[in-house]
Parts: C-alpha cells; sequence; structure tokens
C-alpha cells in the first residue's frame, strides 16, 4: 500500500512571528522555516506503517514556493521514499490545496492519505475534509492511533467528550493529532540519502488546477497584549465580579 | 537561563562564504557536500542538539557522575540521550566511510562539534574521545585491530579513552612508569596507574577501548622510552562481541570544579592485555596524531561554551530590567529599563559576541585546512594545509580556551547575583570552560609550542602559510574607502606581530628562557591578528552584500558592527601584548624563588 503524505513549510515554532508594517502578513524575510509539527507526525505515522510492513512506498507532496524542496528533503530524510512539489509562489487556499491534492491522489492511487490536522501558520483545519468529500474517501480527523488491518483502517479521534474509533474502508483520509507520535530525528546517513531520492516538480497548472484566492486579506495585526489581571479580596467578590462580567 | 540555539546563519556564514578564496576549497573528494546537503545536516544537528542534549546539561552538572563497586553510572538521561545519538549517525560523522564512518568534511564536523558543546559540554567528551582514539587506531594500529575495533568505535558501540596522565606526570609525560611486558605472541601485559582518565569507565557502551602509554621492559627513559598500547575492557570473543574482562578497573572518581557529567577516573591497569599501535618506542607520535586533532577539538569546545554563555547572557540581558538607560528612560511603560540598555553590559554582550565569532570565522579557516591537508589533489596545497595546522593548532586551542572563559565569567556578571546562583545556569559555564584551558596540554604549554617548535620550523615556513595571506590582504584592501580604518589597524598589529616574531627568535637564540617568557603574550598577539584578518574579510563580504541589496540585511549589517566593535574595543590588545613581549623577560625572572 502506497501512503501519501502533504507537508507544508510554516514560520518555525519557535519564532514569534512579526506582522509586517502594513499589515499585509506575516513578516517572512529570513525567519526560520520548518515543516508543520502536525505534518512531522504524519510522516512519522506513515514510516511506522512503513516499518510494519503495512506501507510500502511513501510519497511527500508539497505544495508552496521553490524553497518549500527542504521541507520536501526534511521528509525524505525522515524516511518518506520519493516527493513531489507543486510549485508556486502564490498563496493557496485550503480548497485549493484540497483540489491539487486530489489530482495527485488519484494519479497516486494511495491506500492512505494522511495530513496534518492543521498548520500552525494559518489554522485552518480544513484540508484534510475538504479532500475526504472531493475524493468520496471515508476520514478520520484528529487522530491518536491508526491501526491498519486489511481494507480497513481504525482511527481513534480525540473528540471533545473523550476518544472516538472509527472504522474507514481504504482507500481512506487520516488527519493527525499531537498525541500521535512522536517524530524520529532523521538520521546523519538518511539526511545524505536523502538528496538522491527523487523529487519532481510540477505546477498547478500541469495538474489542471486553478488556484486563485477565493478569499481577501483585509488586514494582519497583532493579537493585542494581554492586560493585567485584578486580584480579588474574597469568594464573594469573586462571584460578584463574575456576575458583573455576566459570565 | 541556558537557551541555546545554534547560530545557524553564522555558521553557515563561515563555511559557505567567508573562506571561499582562501586556496584551500574546491575539493574533488568531497564535492557531494553541497550547501543544501550541508545545510539539512547543520539543521538537524542543532535540533538535536536543542532538544535532546541541552535539556540534560544542567541536570547532568547537578547530579554528577556515580561510581558504585567499580561501575560508574552517568547522570540520568545520558545513556538514553547517547543511545540516540549514536543510532543517528552522529558519532560516525567524520570517520572513514570505510570503517563505517560518514566521511563528512572536517569543516561542518566542527560546527557540529560546536553545537555539541554548547548544549552539553561534559556528553561531547564520550564520542569526542572516541573519535579521537579512532584517528591514532587508523594512523598507527595494525589491519588486525583495525578491523577488530574500528568499526565497533564509529558506530558508536563502543567507546575509547586516552590514557596518558599518572600521578607524578602529567604535563612532563617523560617521567611516566606504566609498563608492558611482551609475551610473545605478539600482545602485551600491560600494568600501571593512570590518573584524570576522561570517560575511563561509564555505563554508555558496552566495551570502552583504552589507549595507554607505557613502557617496554628495555625502554630508555625519558619520552623517547614510550610506546602506545590498545588495551579493552573486555577482551574481544572470536565472534567480535565482549568477552572476559581484561583486568582494568576504575578505582575512583574526581570530584571536580566543572564537567561533573563526564567521569574523570583513575584507572587501574594490572596484567591487562594490550596490543601494540605503532611501533615500540614511538608511542609520544602516534598520540600526538590523536592529540593534534583532540587540540582543535578542545578549542572547538571553548568556543562552544562561549557561545552558550553568549547566549544566556543576551537572553538575560533582555530580560532583566532594572536601572534606566543614561539618555533618558528607553522603556517608559516599564517600571525600569532591561539591562541591554546600559553601555557597560552592552562592552560584556559585544566582547563575548565578538570573541565568538572571531574564534568561529577562524576555526573554520583551519577545518577547511583539516580537509584540504587530506583530500587536495595538489601536494602544494596539502603542504600548506599542515604547515598553516601545525601553526594554528596551539593557538585555537589556548586562544579559544582563554576567550571562552572570560566569556562565560562575563556572563556571569552580566546576570548579576543571580550569575552566581546555580539555578541561573550561567556558572555552570564557568566551571566547565575553565578545564578546556587546562586538559590536552595547558595553555601555558601550547604557547611554548607555538613559539619554540612552530615558529622556526623549516625556516619560518608554517608562518608563511598565515603571513602571506595577510599581507596580500593588507595589500589588496589598504585603498581609501569605507574598509580603511580596519585594514589600517591590522596592518599596524599584523606589524606587532611581525616585529615581535622577529625580536622572539632573536632573542631565543642567545636564552630560552626569553622564548618562554614572550609565549603567551605572542600567542594571543597571533590570535588577535588571526582574527582581526577573519573579520576584516568578514566586513568585505558583507558590505559588499549590503551593496547589492542582500536579503539577508540584518545579518550582514550586525556582522560589520561587531566587526567595528572588533576593530576598535578588542584588537588594540595587539599593542599590550607586543609592549609585553618587547619587554622581555628580566622582570618575569627577577625575584629569587624563595621570596615567593
Ligand atoms: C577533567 C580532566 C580530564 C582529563 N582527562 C584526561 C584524559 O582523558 N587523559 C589523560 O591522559 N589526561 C587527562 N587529564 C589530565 C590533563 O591532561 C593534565 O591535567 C594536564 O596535562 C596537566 O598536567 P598536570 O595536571 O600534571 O599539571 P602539571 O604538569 O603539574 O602542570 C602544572 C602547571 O605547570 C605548568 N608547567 C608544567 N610543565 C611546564 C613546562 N615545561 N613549561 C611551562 N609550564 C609548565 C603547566 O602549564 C601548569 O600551569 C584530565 C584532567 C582533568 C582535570
Ligand atoms: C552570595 C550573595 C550574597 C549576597 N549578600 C547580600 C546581602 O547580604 N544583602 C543584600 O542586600 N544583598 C546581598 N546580595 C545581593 C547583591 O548585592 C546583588 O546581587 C547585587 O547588588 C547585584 O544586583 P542584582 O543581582 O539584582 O543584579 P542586577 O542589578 O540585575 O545587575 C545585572 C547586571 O546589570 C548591570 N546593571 C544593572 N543596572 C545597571 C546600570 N544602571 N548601569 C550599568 N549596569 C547595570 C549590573 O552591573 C550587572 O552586570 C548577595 C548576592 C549574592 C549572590
Amino acid at each position: 500500500m502506497k501512503v501519501l503524505v502533504p507537508v507544508k513549510r510554516v514560520i518555525d515554532y519557535n519564532v514569534k512571528p512579526r506582522v509586517k508594517a502594513d499589515g499585509t502578513g506575516v513578516d517572512l524575510a529570513n525567519v526560520k522555516m520548518s515543516m508543520n509539527p502536525f505534518d512531522e507526525i504524519a510522516v512519522e505515522e506513515a514510516i511506522r506503517l512503513k516499518e510494519k510492513g503495512v506501507a510500502t512506498e511513501i510519497v511527500v507532496v508539497s505544495i508552496g514556493v521553490a524553497k518549500a524542496q527542504e521541507t520536501l528533503r526534511t521528509a525524505l530524510a525522515m524516511g518518506a521514499d520519493r516527493a513531489i512539489l507543486v510549485q508556486t509562489d502564490d498563496e493557496v487556499e485550503p480548497l485549493a490545496v484540497a483540489k491539487i491534492l486530489k489530482t495527485i491522489a488519484t494519479e497516486e492511487a494511495p491506500g492512505l492519505v494522511i495530513l496534518g490536522k492543521q498548520a500552525i501558520d494559518d489554522d485552518a483545519n480544513q484540508t484534510g475534509q475538504m479532500l475526504a468529500a472531493l475524493l468520496g474517501w471515508g476520514q478520520g480527523t484528529f487522530a491518536s492511533k491508526v491501526e491498519v488491518s486489511g481494507e480497513t483502517v481504525a482511527v481513534t479521534r480525540e473528540v471533545d467528550g473523550g476518544l472516538e474509533t472509527v472504522s474507514l474502508k481504504l482507500p481512506a483520509i487520516v488527519t493527525t493529532d499531537l498525541r500521535l507520535n512522536e517524530p524520529r530525528y532523521a538520521s546523519l546517513p538518511n539526511i545524505m540519502k536523502a538528496k538522491s531520492k527523487p523529487l519532481a516538480t510540477k505546477t498547478p497548472a500541469d495538474l489542471g488546477v486553478e488556484i486563485a484566492s477565493r478569499l481577501k486579506t483585509l488586514k494582519v495585526t497583532e493579537p493585542p497584549k494581554r492586560s493585567a489581571g485584578i486580584k480579588v479580596a474574597d469568594v464573594d467578590e469573586l462571584v460578584a465580579r463574575l456576575k458583573e462580567m455576566a459570565i | 537561563m541556558q537557551v541555546y540555539d545554534a547560530p545557524l546563519r553564522d555558521m553557515r556564514f563561515v563555511l559557505n562564504e567567508l573562506h571561499a578564496d582562501d586556496g584551500f576549497g574546491d575539493i574533488p573528494a568531497l564535492s557531494e557536500f553541497t550547501p543544501d546537503l550541508t545545510d539539512a545536516i547543520l539543521e538537524e544537528a542543532a535540533r538535536f542538539c536543542r532538544d535532546v542534549l541541552l535539556p540534560i546539561n544542567r541536570s547532568g552538572d547537578e547530579e554528577g557522575c556515580h561510581l558504585e563497586n567499580g561501575v560508574v553510572r552517568t547522570p540520568a538521561g545520558f545513556a538514553q540521550a547517547y543511545k540516540q545519538f549514536a543510532e543517528g549517525g552522529w558519532t560516525a560523522l567524520a570517520s572513514d566511510p570505510e570503517w563505517g564512518g560518514q566521511g563528512l568534511p572536517e569543516a561542518v564536523n566542527k560546527l557540529v562539534e560546536e553545537m555539541i558543546c554548547s548544549s552539553n559540554l561534559s556528553f561531547g567528551l564520550y564520542p569526542g574521545l572516541t573519535h579521537g582514539a579512532t584517528t591514532a587506531i587508523e594512523g598507527h594500529g595494525s589491519d588486525a585491530l583495525k578491523q577488530a575495533y574500528l568499526p565497533k568505535m564509529v558506530s558508536g558501540q563502543w567507546s575509547g579513552t586516552m590514557c596518558l596522565t599518572e600521578p607524578h606526570c602529567g604535563t612532563d609525560l617523560g617521567l611516566l612508569r606504566s609498563r608492558a611486558v611482551p609475551q610473545g605472541d605478539g600482545s602485551y601485559k600491560v600494568t600501571g596507574s593512570k590518573i584524570f582518565i576522561s570517560a575511563g569507565e561509564h555505563d554508555l557502551t558496552e566495551n570502552i577501548i583504552h589507549l595507554v602509554l607505557a613502557r617496554l621492559p628495555d625502554a630508555p627513559k625519558g619520552v623517547k622510552g614510550i610506546s602506545l598500547f590498545l588495551v579493552p575492557k573486555y577482551l574481544p570473543k572470536e565472534d567480535g562481541t565482549p568477552g572476559q574482562s581484561n583486568g582494568v578497573a576504575c578505582a575512583a572518581i574526581e570530584h571536580k570544579m566543572g564537567l561533573k557529567a563526564s567521569a574523570t577516573c583513575q584507572m587501574n591497569f594490572d596484567d591487562s592485555t594490550g596490543w601494540l599501535v605503532g611501533e615500540p618506542g614511538k608511542g609520544m607520535a602516534a598520540m600526538f596524531t590523536m592529540m593534534n586533532t583532540e587540540r582543535v577539538s578542545v578549542g572547538i569546545q571553548g568556543l562552544g561554551v562561549g557561545e552558550a554563555a553568549y547566549q544566556a547572557a543576551a537572553w538575560y540581558a533582555k530580560d532583566r530590567i532594572q536601572g534606566r538607560a543614561l539618555s533618558g528612560p528607553k522603556y517608559p511603560e516599564q517600571a525600569a529599563d532591561p539591562i541591554i540598555v546600559h553601555p557597560d553590559v552592552r562592552r560584556m554582550l559585544m566582547t563575548m559576541r565578538a570573541y565568538n565569532e572571531g574564534c568561529r570565522a577562524l576555526s573554520a579557516w583551519v577545518s577547511r585546512a583539516l580537509d584540504a591537508e587530506k583530500h587536495s589533489p595538489e601536494p602544494e596545497v596539502r603542504q600548506r594545509a599542515s604547515d598553516f595546522i601545525a601553526l594554528m593548532t596551539p593557538v585555537v586551542k589556548a586562544l579559544f580556551t582563554d576567550l571562552a572563559f572570560d566569556s562565560a565569567n562575563l556572563a556571569v556578571q552580566c546576570y548579576g547575583g543571580h550569575g552566581y546562583i546555580r539555578e541561573s545556569g550561567v556558572e555552570q559555564y564557568a566551571r566547565d570552560a575553565r578545564i578546556t584551558m587546562i586538559y590536552e596540554g595547558t595553555n601555558g604549554v601550547q604557547a611554548l609550542d607555538l613559539v619554540g617548535r612552530k615558529l622556526g620550523a623549516h625556516m619560518g615556513r608554517y608562518l608563511r602559510s598565515f603571513f602571506h595571506p595577510v599581507s596580500a590582504f593588507i595589500e589588496e584592501n589598504n585603498v581609501d574607502g569605507p574598509m580603511k580604518p580596519m585594514v589600517e589597524a591590522l596592518a599596524k598589529a599584523f606589524g606587532a606581530l611581525q616585529l615581535s616574531t622577529a625580536t622572539v627568535a632573536q632573542r631565543a637564540l642567545k636564552d630560552p628562557e626569553e622564548a618562554g617568557a614572550a609565549s603567551a603574550d605572542y600567542l594571543r598577539l597571533m590570535g588577535l591578528v588571526a582574527m582581526g584578518y577573519c573579520f576584516a574579510k568578514a566586513t568585505k563580504i558583507a558590505g559588499l552584500q549590503l551593496f547589492f541589496g542582500s536579503e539577508d540585511k540584518r545579518f550582514y549589517d550586525a556582522k560589520i558592527k561587531t566587526a567595528t566593535f572588533f576593530f576598535e574595543r578588542i584588537l588594540p590588545q595587539a599593542t599590550a601584548s607586543f609592549l609585553a613581549i618587547k619587554a622581555g623577560k628580566k622582570s618575569l625572572m627577577a625575584l629569587e624563588d624563595d621570596v615567593f
């Protein structure tokens, strides 16, 4: 079984993002960029499936600027087999990403597509769900456990009330949550090998997908600074205050 | 707080941009290591260091090592981290692919070493010594020894040590007493007591391979009578796995000022079976193969700690609010300004930063020479590289470690009273850095090596490998323009170095004590000139980048500002060194011994 894993190049989770002075977006000039942490978990899960003999090939896909090649190489160094870069300098919204992935999934015919539940830059949490709808495949989102047996996959999901397990017919879509696994460090020999693993570059046009934005960003601002809290003398005052604030 | 993140941008700068024209580069054997690949390696190493090695640095310092019934236990987390480190292939980084190594250029390897030492100096010693031991075995061991030991040491499954020091001899190894008796089957029985043996015993690997200096029965007195032996903790069985124990015992571990998570062991060898590495009586030469790479690495250890200290101080200086800027409040919304506004705090931060960037630039140059010496197809380049390494090894070892201790000390000062308190994490840097000035040949001995052995070698040929590029740079760039003040300052310091060289050489001919009296100041002077040269080159490159509108304005702009600080506020120390050298030994030796 083939596993397809989309990975996104995002601002590193350790970096404190700065908003551009003109309010048009986040300043990315010379900022450290890394693989979206949820996608790392997705790559790790695919590698574990391969190590268990369930998966036979792992294909990673990234949609974005030429530099996203670095992110793909990171995935290859972790243990993915080959990579596809769909190169564009434009902003690509979740729906367009899902359409691109649909085309690739149709071509590659994977048994599973494992995505991060969301990317830490726009926190959209939409792509996996949209992809499932476009393909008409089952979806197990927010996975904390993934077990493939025969033609089905059991996905344990982290839902508000606790854990829920769904059983999906393959092929299926899985999106990862934080507790699914702990991604490995790439080993030195694998980093070296990654250099010679195949990486194909395409454009959205090659795939026949229109990526024009449907949303317009009006303004990007920093979140308001947290204001200082207040101290209350006793429980009565606390209750009074809470009532005042209509909580 | 220990907050280290590898300075990847500066590392890429010294690796790919700064020394591109030094005549050591373009080595066909290393052409596969393109910047995108070395970037990926540095990034992953940085992540590993930050996430795995850094979190056990302070806890390892608090806990230290334990000796129970002859068995040494490293602090919590070390065995697990070592396992991950070896599994990740990091022990094999710079080793020869013939033995399972990755064959990475030294230029990359040294940067990774720096990161490891910044994150956890104690940890770094375990794989560091193993790597040193493999170079000695590779250079001087028999094929049988290489086959039996190198693959397991390179993979990190087994570790290595160097056993030189004995209670009565550290610097003066000619006094050493351990003995080795031939058994007629090619093996020897080694007996003796060694002290201060780093990684002599621990719980990270299934076997430990000691390289032991000892005397054969008929050996002459002094260093000429010393041979090198390989003595495993467990003798390998037929199938190569560790078998019977070999009479090697750890009698005690030292309680030290710092470097607490590295086990410093008193080792007893009692009729332990060993094999000769290299020829009888040539033990010092074989050991020096190891010592020379190790000395550069100890310099890097210093740089590593210096960088970590700087980062901790810079973080604190932005966080701690105390007092107001002399020019009036700069952060009026806060109760006080962060201490980074104060000129004296700036002085400390800039000094540390300039030391680290200067040392990193110089070590990158030396590392390129290490690669060229090994791999360059041209004999002339290999020779020049080898000359340059011989000259710079004592400078890198002593200068970097001296400056590292200064940096760690300044970091404590930046933290005020909190720096003196364990929880802050910075006093550990001062304690850890301190040993790097002592082991692997004290810094005093490094200075003697430079002045006594390296200056005059081959009629000054070693010196030329350094003086030629510096004078060519000065000549080429001493023109009107923004670089002029820097080039003039460099020329002045370089002039002082040339003059001092002549003075020392002349006086030493008549009186060897003059060489000894000048040595430490001479080494410092050469180090300052070497850093100055690197900073001037860096400024030129950065200036061009800014002129052509580089996207990375922040980095190049900071590089020029740091270089300017170095030239205006640190390089003037060259004059002080020059004057001290000029004064000669007289006042130094004047007081009678019994007056002390
Ligand atoms: C933590 C730690 C780890 C160590 N690890 C190892 C190890 O793994 N293997 C190993 O073999 N050793 C190891 N050592 C030993 C270390 O290499 C020695 O301590 C060092 O070589 C200095 O020797 P010494 O302590 O006997 O000092 P001494 O030789 O007694 O020196 C004392 C002082 O006199 C000066 N001095 C001595 N002779 C001269 C001279 N001829 N000219 C000018 N000045 C001189 C020295 O510079 C120094 O300042 C370690 C030591 C420590 C503390
Ligand atoms: C072991 C020990 C014993 C002590 N004993 C006592 C005691 O008995 N009684 C007592 O009251 N206190 C005591 N102290 C506290 C000690 O006096 C303070 O730690 C010291 O005054 C520094 O203050 P700080 O730690 O807040 O550092 P900070 O004031 O935060 O200083 C941090 C750094 O910023 C610099 N800095 C701060 N302000 C300025 C400025 N305006 N201009 C330039 N540089 C500036 C400092 O020089 C320092 O390098 C003790 C501390 C220790 C560690």
